[in-house]
């Protein structure tokens, strides 16, 4: 059968890997192929990588890092941030990567995540959704790294996002980014019963208890973290055989 | 000298970069007299059967993929490559393909999501088979495909089950293929491709 994925992400800011609390506070941690072959090596089915780079000029230069990225590891990875063309997506697949992911580029211009999709195959293609809960108990969509309110429903968005040709949902939930209390299970549990694609859980990763209880209580197909891998909080290696031992399959 | 067919579907870098590492040199050709001239033709792809195959025969490749492969030629296909090596597929329409191993593509009609795309674990059908040399089963590879090779198995070597059973490694004499991608597959893959150079040089 198929195993849950463990999904270190690395946010690549000109070049280097950071990682903030709530997107702010950043620190410097790696270089992008340093730690993606660290992670291959060590238990990690598949990264992603999200391009921050500030500005386009600088983007340019950051991309470099897709392929030095393609040239040491050998499991898959996407990347993200700097898609919001069919010219960006080939550039990047090109340079190795195995699938992109788009998030305020495709809430901008949905027709992207079509022809994307229709030019490289739904399996290239990754909608990922920064999601906040809001005052009537549902989740909006937010954009640039979490400023601003789109007012799009989150769920809604991502069974657009499917209709159009997406291969694979990434629910990212502001409110438990950095938190390490646990993932949204309720906003996943909502996009999970309502897609039938792969749904990957983001944001809210302390312990160990966290990647059993999300997989548990909805039906995601791979668990995305950052700080706790980075800063070795968490071994995934460890995390797998904690896992298997809770009856999860993981590929270890 | 060994090829990596480029039909102009799917990006070639990493299945390149994957026998590198296992010391095998490859170029990337559409040529076709360094197709006849070559000691092994890999064939990859990612993307629709029917773009595939149109753009083989636009080529000329088509033929010379068959002519080659029954001279004995070795062939290894990779993901949508492996599927063309059948005799045809029912994706968007009906597609001829290569006929070099007996069976029909089809859409994986299951409950289960599709495309299967992940890490899924090995059954071996032929443990004695060279390719499995330094792999177990159980192992994990990675898979991204929402079609499967629908036959009468006798051309498997290896499958993973997700929910039906899928030919994970067939083969047909001198004529490889594989679902998953071995290049993304990490040491498994490392080792499948290890084994399959061992045996074309």
């Amino acid at each position: 059968m198929l195993a849950k994925r463990i999904i270190p992400c690395l946010d690549v800011r000109n070049g280097r890997v950071v990682k903030g609390k709530q997107f702010k506070d950043i620190v410097d941690v790696d270089a992008p192929e340093t730690l993606g072959k660290y992670y291959s090596d060590n238990g990690a089915d598949e990264l992603v990588f999200y391009d921050i780079t500030a500005s386009s000029d600088e983007r340019k230069t950051s991309l470099e890092f897709v392929k030095k990225v393609a040239d040491e590891i050998n499991i898959p990875f996407s990347v993200g941030g700097g898609a919001s063309t069919l010219a960006d997506f080939t550039e990047i697949l090109r340079n190795g990567a195995d699938k992109v992911s788009v998030n305020s580029a495709a809430v901008r211009n949905p027709e992207l995540i079509r022809e994307a999709s229709e030019r490289f195959g739904a399996q290239c293609v990754v909608l990922s959704i920064d999601a906040k809960k809001n005052d009537k108990g549902s989740w909006t969509v937010y954009t640039k790294g979490g400023r601003e309110d789109t007012g799009l429903d989150a769920v809604a968005w991502a069974v657009r996002g499917v209709s159009l040709g997406a291969g694979e949902i990434v629910v990212n939930s502001i409110d438990k980014d950095g938190m390490k209390d646990g993932y949204d299970t309720d906003l996943l549990t909502q996009i999970t019963s309502q897609v039938r694609v792969p749904v990957i859980a983001s944001g809210g990763a302390g312990e160990m208890k966290h990647f059993k209880e999300v997989v548990e209580k909805s039906d995601v197909d791979g668990i995305l973290a950052a700080s706790v891998f980075h800063f070795g909080e968490i071994n995934i290696i460890e995390l797998k055989q904690y896992l298997r031992a809770n009856g999860i399959e993981v590929r270890i | 000298m060994h090829v990596i067919l480029d039909y102009g579907l799917g990006y070639l870098y990493s299945v390149q970069k994957g026998f590198e590492r296992v010391g095998l040199d490859t170029v990337i050709t559409d040529d076709l007299t360094m197709i006849r001239n070559a000691k092994s033709i890999i064939l990859p792809g990612v993307g629709a059967y029917r773009d595939a195959v149109k753009l083989l025969r636009e080529k000329g490749m088509f033929e010379v993929i068959i002519e080659e492969a029954k001279k004995g030629k070795p062939v290894l296909g990779i993901c949508l490559g492996m599927q063309l090596l059948y005799d045809k597929s029912y994706e968007y329409g009906e597609y001829e393909g290569l006929g070099l191993i007996q069976g029909e593509i089809r859409i994986m009609d299951i409950s289960l999501k599709v495309p299967h795309m992940g890490w899924n674990s090995l059954i071996f059908d032929r443990p004695e088979d060279p390719l499995l040399k330094y792999i177990s089963q159980g192992d994990y590879v990675y898979y991204v495909h929402s079609y499967y090779a629908d036959s009468d198995k006798k051309e498997v070597v290896a499958h993973s089950n997700y929910e039906i059973d899928i030919p994970g490694i067939v083969k047909n004499e001198n004529v490889y293929g594989i679902q998953f991608h071995p290049e993304k597959s990490g040491l498994v893959g490392h080792n499948i491709l290890r084994a399959y150079k061992e045996l074309i040089i």
